[in-house]
């Protein structure tokens, strides 16, 4: 029996003249973090913007328990349990903690109705977010944003949750925190696909990568294995220095 | 739960009160009331939907229009009921349609395009009451009375601000905030954007044509230029934010002033009118970019802190 969670098939993306991503293939196991990463430029946001239906594909699919995310808003693939962040932190800046992470709870799979608020309490405490509920989120420091937009992603109740290069930007203290976030959050049974850069972040975290170049996919396979592939390597550090 | 029941007494009294002034009001009294309770009626159903969702719309007198010409054209041959229900009904299906094609856009670009619908509507009344109708105005005989149309805006305001109440207290108005805060995280938070902001948009016009066919019956004689002034667009946003779009009742707190001012000014100034409202518009977005409603709240913030 498979167990694939999501299963990326031929997937493209151009803006105008410019292919983005080049019909990449690639499968997201239940229960693994997967790494998706590459140079500056070479698709990965765009395969995450693709599956999440931020921006709609040319061509190929993305299959989820059965249906494809491909044509779908951006709220119904949210709704079939997938959430997201963003490269660029985005959290409501004038709304509270409490009702940045109330905006999942209200409207994510599952409504949680009556208990809304004790799940977003339950949320606030579980990424140490505990005594902020009443500031507004744009007062945050940029770990503390991180944060909310975590908690906001896991108050719709993912099964699967991307996260696009959530650790950058973070000081040591706070990266070993979100690293041992990231694997708590695996722990309780959500699929996590992330864009990343820190490498030693990828190496303790991720089960399988998935590395990309000028749009398509040049590498799979373990953390070890992918990174030491030559044109892994000549894709990093260009072909003098490889 | 005592300070609740306070308050919805006080409510309670301040609309017996308010449906009383025709018993007691002069004629030019009655008639600045219902000025101000057609300018409620926009301004509330403008700040219900632009203000938590910052969709900035210049299209009110778009709907308002419309409300007026659904009578000026139907009222000769249905029962008023009737007109009202189609004025609204008219002004829901054209905000509809709009807002699918509109509302994909944002920030100025919104602004500009409702503008220039507001504008397209006013122009194709008249080439239609021109070329088709061979008029350019039209009298609208109804035996209704200042009296009456008095107390149907005073409905309407009160349905109006009990909707707005409704739905700045639902999920959905929570979600047009966050639509209003980042689109994009309302996107992938569940919240079906388009849906929303077309229903929201299409409601609330559905009131202001419902106002401006009321105000039909005021008006009696009924041209393009009156009822698709752009003007009144720009009033209600200058009412909005004179009161603030934060709070239920802060639209009602610059539209009361403002209508007062412009009724003092008509007659004090009736010449250099627009100049020195224009003047006063810039002096009140200077020095109360929060609204009535928000300096109000400012005062009670820095008491509640002093008490502390």
């Amino acid at each position: 029996m498979s167990d694939e969670l999501l299963t990326v098939d031929d997937l493209a993306k151009s803006f105008g003249g410019l292919a983005a991503v080049r019909g990449i293939s690639f499968e997201v196991r239940a229960g693994e973090i997967l790494g998706l990463l590459g140079p500056n430029g070479s698709g990965k946001t765009t395969v995450m913007n693709l599956i999440s239906g931020e921006i709609a594909a040319d061509r190929g699919r993305a299959i989820l328990a059965g249906g494809d995310l491909i044509g779908l808003k951006p709220y119904q693939i949210n709704r079939r349990r997938v959430a997201r962040t963003f490269q660029l932190v985005r959290v409501l800046p004038n709304m509270t903690v409490r009702e940045n992470i109330m905006t999942g709870v209200l409207f994510g799979a599952d409504p949680a109705g009556r208990a809304a608020g004790r799940t977003a309490e339950d949320l606030m405490q579980r990424v140490g977010l505990g005594t902020l509920a009443g500031q507004p989120a744009g007062q945050l420091t940029y770990i503390e944003q991180k944060r909310v937009e975590m908690a906001r992603a896991l108050a719709t109740q993912p099964k699967l949750l991307l996260l696009d290069e959530w650790l950058a930007g973070l000081n040591p203290t706070e990266l070993r925190e979100g690293m041992a976030l990231i694997e708590q959050i695996r722990a309780d049974g959500v699929t996590i696909v992330m864009v990343e850069h820190v490498m030693h972040a990828i190496r303790r975290l991720c089960d399988r990568v998935v590395v990309m170049n000028a749009g398509a996919k040049i590498a799979e396979g373990s953390p070890e294995t992918a990174l030491a592939d030559p044109e892994v390597v000549r894709a990093y550090l260009g072909t003098d220095d490889a | 739960m005592t300070s609740r029941l306070f308050l919805s007494a006080g409510l309670l009294v301040a609309l017996a009160v308010l449906a009383a002034v025709p018993w007691f009001a002069s004629a030019y009294v009655l008639a600045v009331g219902i000025t101000i309770l057609s300018f409620t009626v926009l301004t509330t159903a403008w700040a219900a939907f632009s203000g938590p969702s910052r969709y900035v719309s210049l299209a009110t007198s778009a709907f308002f229009g419309v409300g007026v010409y659904s009578v000026a054209v139907a009222i000769d041959y249905l029962p008023l009921p009737v007109v009202l229900a189609i004025a609204a009904a008219v002004g829901f299906a054209i905000a509809l349609v709009v807002g699918l094609a509109t509302l994909r856009l944002s920030g100025v670009y919104f602004v500009i395009f409702t503008f220039g619908l507001a504008e397209l509507t006013k122009q194709v009344m008249i080439w239609y009451e021109i070329n088709q109708n061979q008029t350019l105005a039209r009298i609208v005989f109804v035996d209704t009375s200042t009296e009456q149309i008095y107390w149907m805006l005073l409905a309407l305001a009160v349905a109006t601000l009990v909707i707005a109440w409704g739905l700045r207290r639902s999920r959905y108005g929570f979600a047009l905030q966050v639509i209003g805060e980042d689109e994009t995280v309302a996107r992938h938070s569940g919240i079906n954007t388009t849906a929303l902001k077309v229903l929201s948009f299409a409601l609330t016009a559905a009131l202001m044509s419902l106002a401006g066919a009321m105000m039909s019956l005021r008006f009696t004689y009924v041209d393009p230029n009156t009822a698709f002034n752009s003007f009144v667009s720009f009033q209600v946003l200058i009412m909005a934010l004179l009161g603030g779009v934060g709070a239920l009742f802060g639209p009602l707190l610059g539209v009361v002033p403002l209508v007062l001012l412009s009724e003092y000014l008509s007659g004090s100034f009736p010449y250099h009118f627009n100049i020195v409202l224009g003047i006063c518009f810039v002096l009140i977005v200077f020095f109360l970019p929060t609204g009535v409603a928000g300096l109000l709240q400012g005062w009670a913030h820095r008491l509640t802190g002093r008490a502390s």
